[in-house]
Order: C-alpha cells, then structure tokens, then sequence
C-alpha cells in the first residue's frame, strides 16, 4: 500500500511525459523508413564501392579500392567518359548556379514590385518546377528539332541559319542547361521572394528618405538582407546541378548523353554503369567520390558564405 | 476497443491470406516465370505459343512478363537478381550472352534434349556457332539478317527502276545521290527527302563491321574473336565510304526527319539497311508505304555478306535452384524453339524460324520481302561481343568524329579500335 501511494505521489509517466513518448514513437516510423530507403542504401554504396559488384552475379568479390584506381585511371585519360562526366557536371555548374540564380533574383525583384495580376506571374514562372522533367524534356527536345522545331522555325522566319542544337557537340550542353535554368528557376523566385519580404519596410522608406539612388538600395539594403536566401539557394541549387540526371537521359539520342559525351554528367555515368554494363561496385565509387565532391562544396559555401552576413 | 477490433480484422485477413497461399502451393501446377522485352508482335507470338504448350502440359503455368521497355530491360533484369525474384527462363539479345555467363546469370542448356549434335545438325550456322565457354547457354526460336529496303516510289519519282534495286556499293551511292531532295542548298538540316542516312546507333554499326570491312577485303576481328582489326586500310576505306553519306554526298542523317529508321518507314528515305523485323514496324505504322527488299548489295570484292544476329533464350540461376522449375523451363525451352515455333514466329514477327529447316522453306525463298533476309543466312556472321552496347557506342563516337568533329576516318577508326581493343582485353583479364 505505502509503495502504491509512493508511486502516485510521483509517478514516472507523467501526462507530459507520456505524450513525449508517444511523439517519439509515431515519429519513429518515417525516421525508420527512411533510415532503410535513404540512408542504409547510401551507406551500402561505399560497401559496393569496395567490391566488384555485379548485380547478376551470385557472389560479389572484395577488391578493395580498385574501383577507385580505375576510376582515377579513367580521369587521367586524354579522353573517356568519366572524364567527360566530370567536366560536363561542373559546367552545368558553374554556369547553370550564377545563370540561375541571377535570373531569379531580377524576376523577383520586379515579380515584388507588381500588383495588377502578380499572381498570374507567380504562377507562371512556378509552373515549370512542378510538371514533370520528362515531359519538359521531351517538348524542348521537340522544340529543338531541326528544320521542324520551333526554334528553327523562328531562326528560318528571320532569315537566320539553322542551328543543330542537341545535335552538335558544341550546342548540346547549353541547350540542356538553358532547359535546367528555366525549370527550377521558379523554385528560386518563391524563395526570394519569402526574402524579399522579410525585409523591413521602413529601412526602404529611411533609404527614399535619404535621397538614395535605386542601385544604391538594392546595393546595400535588398542585397546583405537577402544573404541567408541567397546561400540557402546557393547550397540547394549546386547540390541539385551537381546531381543532373533526368533531362539529359530523356534529351539526348538514347538516353547516352551524347553526341560524343558532351551531354553525359555524372549521375548519368553512374546510372549507364550500373545498369548498362552491370558494373555495380565501379558505378558505387563514383556516386561516393560525388558525394564527398557534395558534401565539401557545402562546407565551404556555408562558411564563406555564412560570414558576410554578419 | 476499436484498436483491437481492427487488429483482429487485420489477423484474420492475415489468417486467410496465407491458408490461400498454402492452397496454391499444394497444388501440382508448377509455374515458371518467362521474360522477355516489349514488342507487340514478338508478345502476340509468344501468347500464342504459351498457350499451345500450357494445353500441352497441363501441370506447368507459364507467367509471360512482357512489359517492360527495350531500353529498361537490362536494368529491370539487374533489379531482380539481388531480390532473389525475376524470370527462370529469360530472352536476352545473343550478343549479351557472355555478360550474362560471365555473371553466373545463366546456367549451360541441359545436354538432354539440347546436345551439340542436335544445335548443330538443326540450327543455323550462326547458332551453331555460339558455343562460349564450352557450352551452349541460350537457344533461339527465331534469326535475323540485315538486307537493303528500298522505296519504289521515291526511285520512280526520281527516273530510277523501282524494280532495280542497287546491286553493288557504287550503285548505292548513285541512287542515294539522285533520290535526295533538297529545300535550298546542299546542306544535311535542308533535306526534305533523303537518299541513304547512315545511322550507326542502329543497325549500320553491324553494317559496317561483318559486310562493309569484308567486303573491301579486310577483316573486323580475329578468328577467336579477341584482336580487333578493323583499323586496317581496308576497313578505313569501308568506314570512309559509310561515312561519306552524310559527309560528302550529303544524302542524309540520323539527326534529321525523326531518325533514320523512322525517316524510312515514314516515306521520306530511298534506301536503308534493316533487319526482318522491320517488315513489322512498316505493317503497323505504315502499312501503304510501297517498298522492296533486295539482298545487300555486293562490295567492291564481288562477295555477299550479311550481319546474322537473334534474340535467344536462356535458363536462369534461379530456375535452376528448384528441379521442377528447372524441368519445367527446359520442356518449356524445347516447345519455343522448334520449326512449328519458328514458322509460327515468322508469320507474326518477321524473324526467320532458327532452325535451318524451317528457314529454307520453299515458301519462305519465294516470298519477295522475306526471300532476301532467308538468302542472306547463309552468308551471315554474327559478331562475338563481349559488351555489346559499349562495343556499339565505340563506333557510334568514331563515325560522330567523323561528322561532327571534321576528324579523318582513318584516324576515327584507329581511336576506336583502341578502346575496343581494351573492353575486349579487360573482359578475358577477368576470367581468366
């Protein structure tokens, strides 16, 4: 009897405590899913990496950091795919980002300005990021025909050449990119303009007060407060340029990322790897040497980054 | 109280679902699961021939799984293995074959009843010849081989014989030459008819490396298969000549009007260079296109060649863990691939039957379309590929070299040679 009362006096669950603990249980359940869909998979590429994997084969030998010797091998060649998937992947990088990025940043300045059917606009640029790659893919790669696409139409109806677009090793990267910026630029555009509003509007009205010049306002009140939204973009864009896969399978002849591999990017080669030529463990040390490619450039874009905010 | 009314709802359901799986699993029927890519006209084949022998063997249940994409299907195939589920008899194109053994995919035909006497007394040579390893691993139902399409309307529009096809190389090139149209000057992106595109990513890779090289005297690989060749100075005269096409005489491309092989069957090429299975594509797609077959025309050596290759079917590893599957998969292997099964595949797909018998039918020599592909067995030769898609691509970027990238064909070809050279090589390091 002293115990029982003991124990009421203080009882180990509490309400609070016990809605605590239910929280943690229902939460459990897509901390786990997603620990066996996302994270197990991830952790099992390095293993893969390690071994000649196979997925037909029955056994899948150790072999150690050979992938990764073939693999600088390949990047040490004058030419070959790998190589060129590497290449590609940081153009699409370092042209698609500050492409992008710039683009969305001048939309959502004057998308911010605008009253009369502003939300048409929106919806407009959004449109493209919530329909399907695929379908993009394909109607642009529909627009770029030759001598019947729509741009070659156009360029025919003002007398200009004709130009080869995904057919032509020189055109074919910009042509997939200029798809990739326009896609996810609306993406970009919502989020600036969640920074846009963040912004104070009385530092603008101080500023008109002041007498300054419209360059000088965006210059040194619009640009450093909207510092966190740029490197948030910053760090979700190149992670989503570093990992391009889907237009350039659906857009170029095959799905082989060609002509002559100007096309291909990493994720690619992986996916031709793994499934083409059954070369699992090879395919697995690429994804793991893209993930710490990921993984570093994150690092850094958030440390220099992050400090001018400040 | 409602938790625990579900959960018992949930037991009993649970309860009932497994008693009804132990019902069909006491059940005599043995069922074995069969793969093969999507093709209408080869699925419609292959119902057919599943429900002839399913009256035939009345313990065996034959699950056809058709629906996946060609392009899909090595993916698809590589997604089953490691979950232990996928086909126990599976179709595979010949050329994978030694991808799929050098994986322990496939396990060798039984010698009961597909003894190397039985293949070669009955198959074609090409079947015949593709022992590995060996042993046999896959047996085919039907062949292929590549002849020459032309459109007799375009040749009688252009002042040709729409019942002379061209009989040699040069010839060819004439025709192709007087059959192209242009909308303003001769450029490739202003055809609007073309004469002959080279298309490399479809069947003319096979073109030129067992006809065109052998024709102009050289040879595209070894006797056993593992010494590359081609990059001789006949086999860079046959790449120059397959080249000029889009390069010099300016008759077409694969990059215009939808691609070779649709720019054909659409009406908008002259010539192209197919296989049998074509005939069906044109049936369905465009069934008034007025167009002939003739045997490929002869080289500069006066000799016919022809590129044989087949779809071919194999049994898996995983029928051969469960004896009855195992016996079922070979009864079931033995139907698919007779001469009744071959004259059945012919007359809805379009492929040759595989057993030489059945293939030289009378019928089969005198029809007009298929008579050209059934000569052409005699005289083909199907390539030993150890990776069949990179060993495609290869020649695939050589020829883009060429017209793309202004490189010399000579010197496209020996860039070729080299990385073929070292798949093949690193394909024999591993095994051996």
């Amino acid at each position: 009897m002293a115990a029982a009362r003991q124990k009421i006096k203080s009882p180990v669950w509490t309400l609070a405590r016990r809605k605590v603990v239910w929280a943690y249980i229902f939460l459990a359940i897509p901390i786990l899913f997603f620990a066996y869909i996302r994270i197990y998979p991830a952790l099992f590429a390095f293993q893969m990496s390690l071994h000649d994997y196979n997925p037909l084969a029955a056994e899948q030998p150790y072999v150690g950091l050979e992938n990764y010797e073939k693999l600088v091998d390949e990047l040490n060649k004058r030419k070959s795919p790998t190589k060129a998937a590497f290449q590609n992947t940081v153009n699409y990088l370092l042209l698609g980002v500050p492409i992008q990025l710039c683009l969305a940043l001048m939309i959502s300045l004057m998308l911010n300005e605008i009253r009369f059917m502003s939300t048409i606009y929106r919806i407009m640029f959004f449109l493209p990021f919530v329909t399907s790659t695929i379908a993009i893919a394909w109607v642009f790669r529909m627009l770029y025909q030759p001598r019947f696409g729509l741009v070659n139409v156009m360029l025919q109806l003002v007398s200009l050449p004709q130009q080869p677009f995904l057919k032509s090793p020189a055109q074919a990267l910009p042509s997939v990119l200029s798809l990739v910026v326009w896609q996810g630029m609306g993406f970009a555009v919502i989020i600036f303009l969640a920074g846009l509003k963040q912004i104070p509007r009385t530092y603008y009205e101080a500023a008109e007060v002041d007498g300054a010049s419209r360059w000088h306002t965006f210059r040194f009140i619009t640009l450093p407060l909207l510092n966190p939204t740029i490197v948030f973009l910053l760090v979700l864009q190149t992670i989503s340029f570093l990992r391009m896969f889907a237009p350039v399978l659906a857009m170029t002849e095959q799905g082989r990322g060609g002509p002559l591999d100007s096309t291909t990017t990493v994720v690619l080669r992986v996916y031709r790897e793994a499934f083409t030529s059954f070369n699992m463990g090879y395919a697995s040390s690429l994804t793991v040497v893209l993930f710490a490619f990921i993984l570093i450039i994150t690092i850094i874009q958030l440390r220099v980054t992050a400090r001018r905010i400040n | 109280m409602r938790f625990t009314k579900l959960f018992a709802f949930l037991a009993v359901v649970l309860v009932l679902a497994s008693l009804g799986t132990v019902a069909l699993a006491q059940d005599d029927m043995v069922e074995i699961e069969y793969w093969q890519y999507n093709f209408q006209a080869r699925v419609d084949a292959m119902n057919e021939l599943i429900a002839q022998f399913e009256a035939e063997n009345p313990g065996i249940k034959v699950v056809h799984n058709s629906d996946i994409p060609y392009a899909n299907f090595r993916d698809e195939l590589a997604a089953s293995a490691p979950a232990g589920v996928g086909p126990d008899v599976v179709t595979l194109f010949y050329g994978w074959i030694p991808a799929f053994v050098d994986a322990g995919y496939l396990v060798p035909l039984p010698e009961d009843p597909f003894s190397e006497d039985f293949i070669l007394e009955h198959f074609s040579p090409m079947v015949a010849n593709s022992k590995f390893e060996g042993s046999y691993w896959a047996i085919p139902t039907a062949v292929r081989s590549l002849a020459m399409f032309w459109n007799k309307d375009i040749f009688a529009a252009a002042g040709l014989d729409p019942e002379a096809p061209p009989a040699n190389l040069d010839e060819l090139v004439e025709a192709a030459i007087a059959t192209t149209v242009y909308d303003g000057d001769m450029d490739i992106f202003n055809i609007t008819q073309q004469g002959h595109a080279a298309a490399l990513a479809s069947q003319d890779h096979h073109w030129f490396r067992e006809v065109l090289i052998r024709q102009y005297g050289g040879a595209p690989y070894s006797d056993d298969g593992r010494t590359v060749t081609y990059n001789s100075e006949e086999g860079c005269a046959a790449f120059s000549w397959l080249t000029a096409f889009e390069t010099e005489h300016m008759t077409g491309s694969n990059d215009i009007l939808d691609g070779a092989t649709n720019a054909f069957v659409n009406g908008d090429t002259a010539l192209h260079v197919d296989g049998s299975f074509r005939i069906g594509t044109i049936a369905r797609n465009n069934p008034d296109l007025n167009y002939g077959v003739a045997e490929l025309p002869v080289g500069p050596n006066g000799e016919h060649h022809t590129f044989g290759s087949y779809w071919t079917h194999g049994i898996t590893r995983r029928a051969n863990d469960a004896p009855a599957r195992l016996e079922a998969a070979v009864k079931f292997l033995q139907f698919i691939t007779t001469p009744a099964a071959g004259t059945l595949w012919v007359n809805s797909v379009g492929e040759l039957p595989a057993q030489a018998a059945a293939a030289s039918d009378e019928a089969i020599l005198a029809d007009p379309i298929l008579g050209p592909f059934s000569a052409g067995l005699a005289y083909s030769h199907a390539t030993f590929f150890v990776d069949e898609s990179a060993q495609r691509q290869v020649l695939i970027d050589a020829f883009d070299n060429v017209r793309l990238g202004g490189m010399d064909p000579c010197e496209a070809l020996d860039e070729a040679a080299a990385i073929e050279q070292e798949l093949i090589d690193s394909f024999w390091a591993d095994r051996e």
